[in-house]
């Protein structure tokens, strides 16, 4: 048996503090496929991810932006007969090869879902599930973390007085917020975020665009949105994407305003999709 | 379809629903009416000194002092009863000697003529001698009148005096100066006021059956025994026992709770359910010792770890089938397997009937957990999947608590049925009388349990009618401890769901 690859990394934080070289690629996508049993939802994406930039998808429904999203923690997993073909390239490592240690990989590739997807546990509780789940168990260590993460979450204001209230009873946007503070405190170093205003008001959206601008600094962000204004607003780089296919990526501001692909051109000027 | 018509339908449906619901509550009336009001008589009724003596000489309750100044008082009451009865056997002894005698003097006169006779022919006086044979046999035949006449008089006086003291001892329990009785329930009388009256009724009362129309039923005629003894010493006693039959008695209202934490005496006569009641809490609970993780173990695994194949559906069929298995069967089968092959104790116990009702309850157990955790938003598993969470954390951090209403009401619906289940312990554990069990001895030892006790007092105990207050306390006491578990799971369910809420 082949020794398992773990893909636990012992200090993150001071290889990103290391501001000055110039920016690598965080991740990327060589010919990666993938299939829901023989349906091809992602067909032979090659793309190379930068570091600490706000990289959007953009694309139609069912293109395979979410699909090929998720396919960066392995969450597809879940769903079974889904399989991979090609190569996914993290910190050197195909996430893809058999003997990946997945756990280990979703702790350093956050994630934030559509919907706010909250535990019925209190406030607290739900920031600290996953540094409790790496094994801190300093009360002081964990009320420093879930503090920190909330703030960086820009929530913390909000919440304080009520750490110990049951999340359910927060507010969507709220929660989404706090759905980002728990993904935060497992200090990941790329954070996935699925369509993460969808199914808020636009104040809401509003205060969450702002915390992926000031999140931007530190966190290397992948973001899928339906909404193209949201995709200008918020991000560096955007890959247009169109029925499984990775039609262009580019800078942000170039692939809105001068498009290589007629395709590209079509759906952002609104001919369809 | 037109608006009316769909507004009537509307309506039809809604008013089929009010009368399937109005049709359950009233058989749900029906049913417990009856457990409620019967079932609490078994704690609150009328009982009698009776019952007080069993109490205080039984089971040591009660005020010694007050109980010999009340008996001293029944005693002197019940006195004038007992003094009748032997005036009547000294009358009876009277009657019989005085003929005797005069028997006795025929029977010497007839052999004093008998002698003179045989004088007489041997002086050849025939014609003399015949005179007094014929003198000794009409006084041999007044003798042998007289000797069918004691046995009419015993006949007509000893007989119906046996009944009523055989009656009278039912009643009182044993006659003063008797030896006591080696059953226990000969020793004392009727410690309940409504059997005092039935028992009271039997003593005022002959009865004989009429089967002259072979068609037919036999038909019960009742006669008043008074009609034996009218111009007898006797004559007296009947309206005495009936007009006095209160202080002889004295009836109180008791409140007789220990009736659950009591052990019974001879089976059931007197005493409590003790012995049944905390068999039935044994076995439901040790049945659910083995069901509960057995069960939410296996739901878990169907749920997030198997494959979905053809060997999870068909392991899913077998579940469903196993669920609509007649208990009885279930029963058998634990004979069979686990007193017989495997042998977890050497005779019917606790441990062998726990674990057949926990293979009864584990298709509830297995698919409503199932349905729970089914049940849970997809989006908590991803969240902690997301966070780079294993799987087995996942299941118990977040899946299980948030499935937990869920389970927990598949857990109390079995508890109930494994608690009232009679089938599967017939042959595994339960015994008809036994005492209350140390928590050890439920691994080697058989209990007595409130279902197969119910049964068991209504079709098998010698004294059926003697008991009943006893049935319909088992089954109310039952019926109390299934809604209580209900309730309890209501209660505990709503708070976890309230939590969960937030």
């Amino acid at each position: 048996m082949t020794e398992e690859i773990t893909m636990k990394k012992i200090d993150t934080f001071a290889e990103r503090s290391d501001d000055k070289k110039p920016r690598k690629t965080h991740i990327e996508a060589k010919d990666f496929s993938l299939f829901y049993g023989d349906f091809e939802a992602v067909r032979k994406v090659s793309m190379k991810i930068p570091k600490q930039k706000v990289t959007a998808m953009i694309g139609p429904s069912g293109c395979g932006k979410s699909t090929l999203l998720r396919s960066i923690n392995r969450m597809n997993d879940l769903i079974p007969s889904t399989s991979a073909t090609g190569e996914m390239i993290f910190d050197g490592h195909n996430i893809y090869a058999k003997n990946i240690d997945v756990v280990t990989l979703r702790a350093r590739v956050g994630m934030v879902f559509q919907k706010p997807n909250v535990f019925p546990k209190s406030i607290f509780d739900n920031v600290a599930y996953g540094p409790r789940l790496q094994g801190i168990k300093n009360k002081q260590k964990l009320a420093e973390i879930v503090e920190e993460s909330l703030r960086n979450a820009a929530i913390w204001d909000e919440v304080k007085d009520r750490l110990q209230a049951n999340a359910l009873g927060m507010s969507g946007g709220q929660q989404q917020r706090l759905c980002i503070a728990r993904a935060l405190a497992i200090k990941p170093e790329i954070l996935l975020m699925d369509e993460p205003t969808s199914a808020l008001d636009p104040k809401a959206t509003a205060k969450i665009e702002d915390l992926i601008g000031e999140l931007r600094k530190q966190y290397t962000i992948i973001i899928v949105t339906h909404n193209m204004q949201q995709a200008a607003r918020v991000s560096d780089l955007t890959a247009f994407m169109y029925e499984g296919v990775l039609v262009e990526f580019g800078k942000t501001k170039q692939l809105f305003t001068n498009p290589e692909n007629p395709q590209t051109e079509n759906y952002i000027t609104g001919r369809f999709g | 379809m037109r608006l009316e018509t769909r507004k009537l339908l509307d309506k039809a449906f809604s008013g089929l629903g009010l009368i399937s619901i109005a049709v359950m509550a009233i058989a749900l009336l029906l049913i417990l009416t009856p457990i409620v009001w019967r079932g609490s008589k078994a704690f609150v009724f009328k009982g009698t000194i009776e019952h007080r003596r069993v109490m205080l000489e039984q089971f040591h309750r009660g005020n010694a002092e007050k109980f010999n100044k009340d008996y001293a008082e029944v005693v002197a009451a019940r006195a004038p009863i007992y003094d009748m009865l032997t005036d009547f056997e000294a009358g009876t002894e009277q009657r019989v000697s005085s003929i005797e005698t005069e028997m006795d003097a025929k029977k010497e006169r007839a052999k004093e003529l008998k002698a003179e006779a045989r004088v007489l022919k041997r002086e050849g006086q025939t014609e003399e001698a015949e005179k007094l044979e014929a003198e000794e046999d009409r006084l041999k035949d007044e003798a042998k009148a007289l000797k069918t006449q004691i046995s009419e008089l015993k006949e007509s006086r000893t007989e119906p005096l046996e009944s009523v003291i055989d009656a009278l001892q039912e009643l009182f329990g044993p006659m003063p100066g008797q030896r006591t009785p080696v059953l226990l329930r000969q020793q004392y009388g009727q410690t309940r006021w409504d059997r005092t009256l039935v028992k009271l009724h039997e003593v005022l009362y002959t009865e004989e059956w009429d089967y002259s129309n072979a068609d037919a039923m036999g038909i019960l005629i009742e006669k008043p025994r008074i009609d034996q003894f009218i111009g007898t010493e006797m004559e007296s006693f009947f309206p005495y026992l009936e007009e006095n039959i209160s202080e002889m008695m004295q009836p109180r209202r008791t409140f007789y709770w220990q009736f659950i934490t009591d052990k019974s005496k001879d089976s059931h006569i007197f005493g409590g359910i003790w012995p049944e009641v905390l068999g039935t809490i044994y076995l439901t609970i040790g049945a659910m010792i083995f069901a509960i993780p057995m069960g939410v173990i296996a739901a878990i695994y169907l749920c997030e770890y198997a494959k979905e194949g053809r060997i999870i559906s068909f392991i899913r069929i077998c579940i469903s089938t196993l669920a609509g298995v007649p208990s009885i069967v279930f029963g058998l089968f634990g004979l069979a397997f686990f007193l017989n092959t495997i042998q977890v104790s050497d005779s019917k116990s606790v441990l062998a009937g726990s674990l057949t009702l926990s293979l009864l309850i584990l298709p509830t157990i297995i698919r409503s957990s199932e349905e729970a955790i089914l049940a849970v938003p997809r989006a908590y598993k991803e969240a902690s999947l997301g966070l780079g969470a294993s799987r087995w954390h996942t299941v118990l951090t977040v899946i299980l608590p948030a499935a937990l209403p869920g389970i927990l009401t598949g857990i109390v619906i079995s508890m109930g049925r494994a608690a009232g289940e009679t089938a599967p312990i017939i042959f595994t554990a339960a015994v008809s009388v036994g005492a209350p069990l140390k928590l050890w001895q439920t691994l080697s030892q058989p209990t007595p349990a409130l279902p197969w006790n119910i049964y068991n007092l209504c079709t098998e105990h010698e004294a059926v009618d003697e008991i009943r207050h006893v049935q319909y306390g088992m089954v109310f006491t039952l019926v109390a401890i299934v809604l209580l578990l209900n309730l309890g799971a209501i209660l505990m369910r709503a708070r976890i769901s309230k939590k969960l809420r937030g």
